[in-house]
């Protein structure tokens, strides 16, 4: 990609390191519960707060949703992996080590070598380097007064989460690439029940390693970027980074390497207050766990359980219901859309029309808002409902769309809307032809204009009748009255 | 029983310092409990109402835990290590927490932050450690079962140094839960006792699968106190040639081989093995043993619980709460994990020792191929004085010369009295094939039988 703001031409060169907390009961190492929002330090053990003496017991639910994970994206899953220790100081790290899968030769992390295809029958093919499990740390809550931190409080609740780490190499070109992938990745994750994807609340979380080169050249300097909280995000974030390092090798100056946090609301990166030192994590295998041997039966179980993958489900779109590959891609872009698209299809069996629907008004909502379809209060069965309601003449196209809005603000029912509003469309010629008598005595120019022959007088007519029914009168009926009326 | 025993302490535990606390009032109130229950008549568990000393590093809730350290000074831990259970299950009165060298790192309890324990033969010697205290206790008469943990020797040595039975079980055969970890590879909890036959008492108990140790290995557990029947006709038992070099004092080993021709009178076939790795033992040791040190003891930091020394900010928190917290050998073994572990160093040493431990094994399982047992000295020497060897840390590495490479191999390996030299005991080990505790303590027993070294009791009770 090129970036229209620099002066040279730059080939941008990102890699992702995904963070996926697992849709487990429990936590990675111990029983305590894995719920969000619960009060703090109320979901922890003797394991997940290191007391002395405790020791882990490894999730084997942990280790089935990582195998599904490396099935899905065609990863090498090795038959023996390891636990290691990764040790750093960190008030949140209540062992002051975390346990993890490092990529040593010998002590393999549970996948490697995978793969996911950015777009899906093109040549864009996104190489996973690896796929492990780890424990998350606790979380810190600083407390403010006047602008400075007066005090630091730490909940364990998050400490010992199962989580998945997926690293991509570096083989995405542009952060809108970053985005798309991360977006399939996501769909993946969630349609075989292993995260429930959710970037705003961190179940997922993206750092990105971005670094920019002259075609061709050997890799450039990278920096990493954290804090992207939401696909759109992930996307805004790394323009600005690729934008800043642009500059930077233009004016010949060096990019530092360096962590950089995005922030959302100054849509800007900066780099964290503390300098990292050069740390020697001091990884070793965790002797407290023995190896987690992955047998034959345990793939066989993680492949049987493997629902229907994205790509698959978007070429039986294709195929089964005639979308076009555009509406097939965003209709299976996320497992929310396509089990919406699929509930709504099973109520309103005409899936073109679903489709242009979720493509269409719903999607765009979706976008401004930063949302996803789960956000919402509307269900298939409502969207269902509007369709029929449309379809049997009830309300019009643009009544429709204006009852749309009301459900995707409210989540009441479209039935009860149009009842509530009194929006049900003037189908009767009785009701309407007065309005019509109205209109074209109000406005005998165009009336004339019409019978010297111009025809978009009649359009303009029609909406003046619209209008003056607040949309609820049935253009084709307001249509053929008028014309039925000029004629004599 | 209880009350003996805690008169005893009473009368004796000032000068041996073998116990850090004692719960007089709990011990008696559990073993009051015990008397009414058998009074009517009510099924007794195997240890009901025997008192037994915990070693402090392995945690009892609602009564602290200090690992003999003052960074956890204070620190009461709200859960009970899984062979507490298991002893409070059987019925046993916990009577108190015994003394060690800090998180168990020595072998004379001299590193302990509150002070040495002595050695009841000699006053003025060691007893050994780092389960100091529990050998102590034991052999002073103020329990009659100790719970101790070996990571080099810990329960071996002292036992040795102080007369009476120590078993390091096979590492997997007792569970570490709430065991703080020193080497989390190499710890084990075992018993100590006054005879091979209480030690196997104390093993039916606390053996067995623990699924909160994943290291624990789901292997049936037999019948300890039963597998004693039978003598020693029959056994194949291997004296290990390189541990009969130079560096091993003449007394120990006569006593040392003398045990080995009671055995062979006992109906066992001797011969000689060779070991030739383990002479790499104890440099394997202190790499491996530092190295997950250093890891584990990392969590002793000031924020969550323990000492914590004030501030500006969170790594001056860390430094000054650890500088202040651990005392020298702690810092020094931390200091020497963390080298081991860095980049750069990781290959050469930290790989390298596993790759020698590996070895290590392939010796002995070779060894066992050919034998049911290896017979070994526990140490080089008698107990030495206090003092004496504070200031030469190799030196007191290198008394684990025997009973590290144990560690290593993971085998089961008991320590038992066979003699004196200068009033002071002197003892050997048996180590066996993994999980076969059963024929260790056979031949142990067997051994004792014969022999009744174990009878000897030192003069305490009028102090000077």
């Amino acid at each position: 990609m090129t970036d229209a703001t620099t002066q040279m031409s730059y080939e941008v060169v990102i890699g992702l390191e995904i963070h996926v907390q697992l849709l487990t009961a429990s936590k990675m190492f111990c029983g305590c519960a894995v719920v969000f929002g619960a009060p703090p330090n109320t979901l922890v053990c003797p394991v997940c707060l290191g007391l002395p003496g405790s020791l882990p017991a490894l999730n084997r639910k942990a280790v089935e949703l990582g195998l599904r994970t490396a099935l899905a994206l065609d990863c090498t899953v090795h038959p023996v992996s390891r636990f290691h220790r990764k040790n750093y100081y960190y008030p949140d790290l209540p062992k002051n080590y975390q346990i993890t899968q490092y990529q040593y030769t010998v002590h393999p992390p549970l996948a490697t070598d995978g793969v996911l295809l950015l777009d899906p029958d093109g040549p864009r093919r996104i190489r996973i380097r690896r796929v492990h499990l780890e424990e998350d740390t606790g979380r810190l809550v600083h407390l403010e007064r006047e602008g400075r931190v007066i005090a630091s409080l730490i909940d364990y609740n998050r400490s010992g989460v199962p989580l998945m780490e997926i690293v991509t190499e570096p083989d995405l070109r542009s952060p809108n690439e970053a985005r798309r992938f991360l977006g399939r990745l996501r769909a993946v994750l969630q349609t075989i029940g292993v995260s429930s994807g959710h970037m705003e609340e961190g179940t997922l979380r993206c750092d990105a390693n971005v670094s920019l080169r002259p075609p061709g050249a050997d890799l450039g300097i990278r920096t990493e970027v954290k804090n992207m909280n939401s696909l759109r995000a992930v996307e805004r974030a790394l323009a600005f980074e690729v934008t800043r390092q642009g500059r930077l090798l233009d004016a010949g100056a060096p990019v530092v390497q360096e962590t950089r946090h995005w922030d959302e609301r100054r849509a800007l990166t900066f780099a964290s207050r503390f300098k990292e030192e050069a740390q020697d994590y001091r990884y070793f295998p965790e002797p407290d766990l023995v190896p987690v041997a992955v047998d034959p039966a345990a793939m066989d179980a993680a492949r049987a359980a493997m629902p229907e993958l994205p790509d698959a489900r978007r070429r039986r779109y294709m195929d089964r219901f005639g979308l076009s590959p555009y509406d097939a891609e965003l209709v299976t872009s996320s497992a929310g859309m396509a089990a919406f698209f699929e509930g709504t299809v099973a109520r309103y069996p005409h899936p073109k029309i679903v489709s242009n629907w979720l493509t269409g008004d719903l999607a765009a909502y979706l976008n401004a808002e930063d949302k996803e379809i789960e956000d919402l209060p509307v269900t298939p069965a409502h969207l269902a409902e509007l369709l029929e309601l449309l379809d049997r003449g009830t309300i019009s196209g643009r009544t429709a769309k204006e009852v749309l809005g009301e459900m995707l603000a409210g989540g009441e029912r479209p039935g009860s809307i149009v009842e509530r509003r009194g929006l049900v469309q003037i189908g009767d010629a009785a009701a309407l032809g007065p309005v019509v008598e109205q209109i074209l005595a109000a406005h005998p120019g165009p009336v004339a204009d019409y019978r010297a022959g111009k025809g978009q007088a009649l359009t303009f007519l029609v909406g003046q009748v619209m209008r003056a029914t607040r949309g609820r009168a049935n253009p084709e009926l307001v249509h053929r009255l008028l014309k039925e009326r000029l004629r004599r | 029983m209880v009350r003996d025993y805690l008169d005893r302490i009473a009368s004796l535990d000032g000068q041996v310092r073998a116990f850090l606390r004692v719960d007089a009032d709990r011990a008696l109130a559990d073993a009051r409990r015990w008397d009414t229950a058998y009074a009517r008549g009510d099924a007794m568990p195997p240890l009901a109402g025997v008192p037994v000393a915990v070693k402090d590093i392995i945690c009892t809730r609602g009564m602290p835990t200090t690992c003999g350290s003052r960074i956890l000074e204070g620190w009461t831990p709200p859960y009970d290590a899984t062979v507490v259970s298991r002893l409070r299950e059987a019925g046993a009165v916990l009577i108190g927490k015994t003394n060690l060298d800090e998180f168990a790192m020595g072998s004379s309890t001299e590193n302990s932050a509150y002070g040495p324990t002595r050695n009841p033969w000699d006053l003025t010697r060691v007893p050994g450690g780092s389960s100091g205290g529990s050998a102590a206790a034991v052999a002073a008469g103020m329990v009659p079962l100790a719970l101790g943990t070996d990571t080099g020797g810990s329960i071996r040595q002292p036992a040795g140094f102080t007369g009476i039975v120590g078993l390091k079980p096979t590492y997997g055969r007792v569970s570490r839960y709430g065991l703080v970890a020193f080497a989390s590879s190499l710890d084990q909890i075992g018993p100590l006792a006054g005879s091979v036959a209480d030690a196997a008492l104390l093993l039916d108990v606390i053996a067995g699968h623990d699924p909160l140790d994943s290291t624990s290995v789901d292997l049936p557990v037999p019948d300890y106190a039963a597998a004693l029947r039978g003598d020693a006709g029959g056994l194949r038992i291997g004296i290990a040639t390189e541990a009969f070099g130079d560096g091993l004092h003449p007394d120990v080993r006569a006593a040392v081989r003398q045990a080995a021709a009671d055995l062979r009178s006992a109906g066992a076939v001797l011969e000689e093995v060779s070991l030739p790795t383990i002479e790499y033992a104890v440099p394997t040791y202190y790499l491996l043993a530092t190295s997950e040190a250093s890891s584990n003891l990392a969590r002793y930091d000031g924020v969550r619980y323990g000492l914590r020394a004030d501030a500006d900010d969170i790594y001056g928190m860390y430094t000054r709460t650890r500088a202040a917290g651990f005392g020298s050998e702690v810092k020094r073994r931390i200091m020497l994990g963390t080298y081991a572990l860095s980049a750069g160093y990781y290959e050469g040493f930290f790989l390298k020792a596993q790759r020698v431990r590996t070895l290590v094994r392939g010796d002995f399982q070779r060894a066992l191929e050919r034998v049911d047992l290896v017979l070994m000295p526990v140490s080089p020497t008698v107990a030495f004085r206090i003092g004496e060897k504070v200031d030469d840390p190799l030196a007191m590495y290198l008394a684990d010369i025997y009973t590290i490479p144990v560690n290593l191999a993971g085998l089961p390996a008991i320590a038992l009295p066979c003699g004196f030299s200068d009033g002071l005991p002197i003892g050997f080990q048996l180590i066996g094939r993994a999980f076969d505790e059963a024929t260790v303590l056979r031949a142990a027993h067997a051994y004792e039988q014969r022999t009744g070294w174990h009878t000897r009791k030192p003069q305490l009770g009028n102090p000077p």
